[in-house]
């Protein structure tokens, strides 16, 4: 391939822009435009003696690639200096932005983050703590609330066994008082029954006597009826 | 240019090469160090892409994230985590330019995947500087840090005394071979991959064979899109190991 | 003719250098299998080693692209 190097040398990478338009065709078709066709020229000639169609191949080919500046454009080192000018300006750019914007807003957001979190996980806790203080003092209230119930029912229990031993015992009094006051009309009933008795016993003792026509002295009847009433 | 031999099945062309060709964007001159270029292009979109992401992203910096926040978070621990597991929390401190490696390098994978893009990562000239900064700021931090005892990462202490020497030369030479692998491997890979998915668009031009390669342009675009991250995160894992041998040179 | 020999010695060139991706293939998935057999008898270490895993695959996959690179070098720029 040393041949086309020397025809790339010759050729200015403006002059070749035309050349792939002419790869198609065959060598004599090719138009002569400037010093590019003049080089081709004098390739295919250098080349004569093989078949001619296989140069014009070759010739052509490698005019094209000649107009790619290099084989591989990896390799075109001409455009190295513009490939690394910009790679660097590119680099720092990316690196202002890297450094000046994304690491210290980024690394604020985290920071803030893992705060917030942390924060939030303490206040849960806290929280979780208080929920645990108010069920207990929940639990207290309900068992003070059942102990006063308690208290109140009992007292409201003795109160009224109180009332209610008071009024059994108005009862009672209520009912002694009857009970004596009846034994008492009873009594005097009875008293009274005991005179009437004695009258009569002692009218008829009289009667019974003056039936039988003896005279009596009072007080032996009364003295009589009374011994026989009594007895 | 042999490979542009015509079929005989008619006009059968592949160009595999053709879209690595760097071209000047405005006219065709002589493309000058300064020149805009199709490099120019798209290393400014992939400089885009990072400050979209990082800049809109988390323009709200909320405690709650948005999906771009996330994406961008995700990327940022992704990254971080692999600093800290790889090279320690000493290497943390040099998060910022490894992160700028990965971003650059993912990106201009990914943008480099759209059909008619211009794969900035597949040139070697990109690659190699890339590769050789990291190798030169490894080495140079290497001697800064330790000094002498740098060298004591060539010289196999656990191996008999024999054995040293030799062993201390292949260390030698494998750490010379580091940049060029480190670049070769990223470069190649864009390189092989886009030239493969261009070769079977070539062979698209045959009606019979067109929807054989039509599935497999998109197999093996499939198969890119994986390489394009597992690259971009091989260059950076690679780039913490180096990292870790500068800054804890004992084997 | 000359540069007809010459350019059939590129393509068998590039041809045999092509094999090397075969290899590096296969390198791939040797790496891939054994890992995977490790992780399947201990599943809890594999999730910590997946970086070893693809450090190695880099590594294999690297010699491959060396090949490749090889191949497109004598189709390309020799």
């Amino acid at each position: 391939m040393a041949l086309e190097t020397t025809a790339r040398a010759g050729i200015e990478p403006q002059v070749l822009q035309p050349i792939p338009v002419q790869v198609e065709g065959n060598n004599a078709e090719i138009e002569p435009t400037g010093e590019v066709a003049a080089d081709l020229g004098v390739e295919a000639g250098a080349h004569g003696d093989g078949p001619v169609t296989a140069e014009v191949g070759y010739d052509a080919i490698d005019a094209h690639g000649g107009a790619e500046a290099a084989g591989m454009p990896q390799l075109d080192f001409s455009t190295f200096p513009n490939q690394i000018f910009w790679l660097l300006v590119t680099l720092f750019a990316i690196y202002f932005v890297v450094s000046r914007i994304a690491m210290p807003r980024i690394g604020a957001v985290l920071a803030e983050r893992q705060g917030t979190v942390t924060n939030d996980l303490a206040s849960a806790e806290e929280l979780k703590l208080r929920a645990q203080e108010a069920e207990a003092a929940y639990d207290k209230a309900l068992a003070d609330a059942r102990a006063e119930a308690n208290r109140i029912a009992d007292e409201t229990r003795a109160s009224i066994q109180a009332d209610l031993d008071a009024e059994l015992a108005r009862a009672d009094e209520q009912i002694g008082a009857k009970t004596a006051e009846s034994e008492a009309a009873i009594a005097e009933i009875r008293a009274g029954a005991m005179d009437s008795v004695r009258d009569v016993a002692t009218d008829t003792a009289k009667a019974i006597v003056a039936a039988f026509g003896a005279t009596a002295d009072d007080a032996a009847i009364a003295a009589a009826v009374d011994q026989r009433v009594k007895g | 240019m042999a490979v542009e031999t015509e079929a005989e099945e008619g006009g059968l062309v592949f160009h595999p090469l053709d879209q690595f060709i760097v071209k000047p964007l405005f006219g065709d001159g002589e493309i000058h160090w300064y020149t805009i270029t199709n490099v120019t292009f798209w290393m400014a979109l992939t400089i885009l892409c990072v400050a979209g992401l990082f800049a809109l992203g988390t323009r709200g910096r909320a405690i709650v994230p948005s999906r771009m926040q996330s994406v961008a978070e995700l990327a940022y621990g992704f990254v971080y985590k692999m600093v800290e597991d790889v090279s320690g929390r000493e290497g943390l401190k040099y998060f910022p330019y490894i992160f700028t490696l990965f971003l650059f390098i993912v990106f201009a994978n990914f943008l480099g995947l759209i059909p008619t893009s211009f794969a900035t990562t597949s040139h070697i000239a990109v690659t190699a500087v890339l590769a050789l900064s990291v190798f030169l700021t490894v080495t140079i931090l290497g001697f800064v840090l330790n000094g002498t005892k740098f060298l004591g990462l060539f010289w196999v202490s656990s191996a008999p005394l024999a054995l040293r020497p030799v062993l201390a030369i292949i260390e030698l030479i494998s750490y010379f071979v580091r940049p060029v692998s480190h670049s070769i491997r990223l470069g190649g890979n864009i390189m092989a991959g886009h030239a493969v998915i261009k070769v079977f668009a070539g062979f698209a031009a045959i009606a019979t064979v067109a929807p054989l390669s039509v599935i497999a342009i998109a197999a093996i675009y499939g198969l890119e899109v994986l390489v394009a991250f597992i690259q971009a995160y091989v260059f950076t894992i690679l780039t913490c190991v180096y990292l870790k041998d500068a800054l804890h040179p004992s084997h | 003719m000359e540069g007809d020999i010459a350019n059939m010695g590129q393509f068998i060139g590039a041809g045999l250098a092509g094999i090397g991706s075969g290899a590096a293939a296969i390198g791939v998935g040797h790496v891939a299998g054994n890992f995977l057999a490790g992780a399947l008898r201990n599943p809890s270490a594999a999730a910590s080693q997946t970086a070893t895993l693809f450090i190695g695959i880099a590594f294999a996959e690297a010699l491959g692209i060396f090949s490749f690179l090889v191949a497109l070098l004598l189709m390309f720029a020799v």
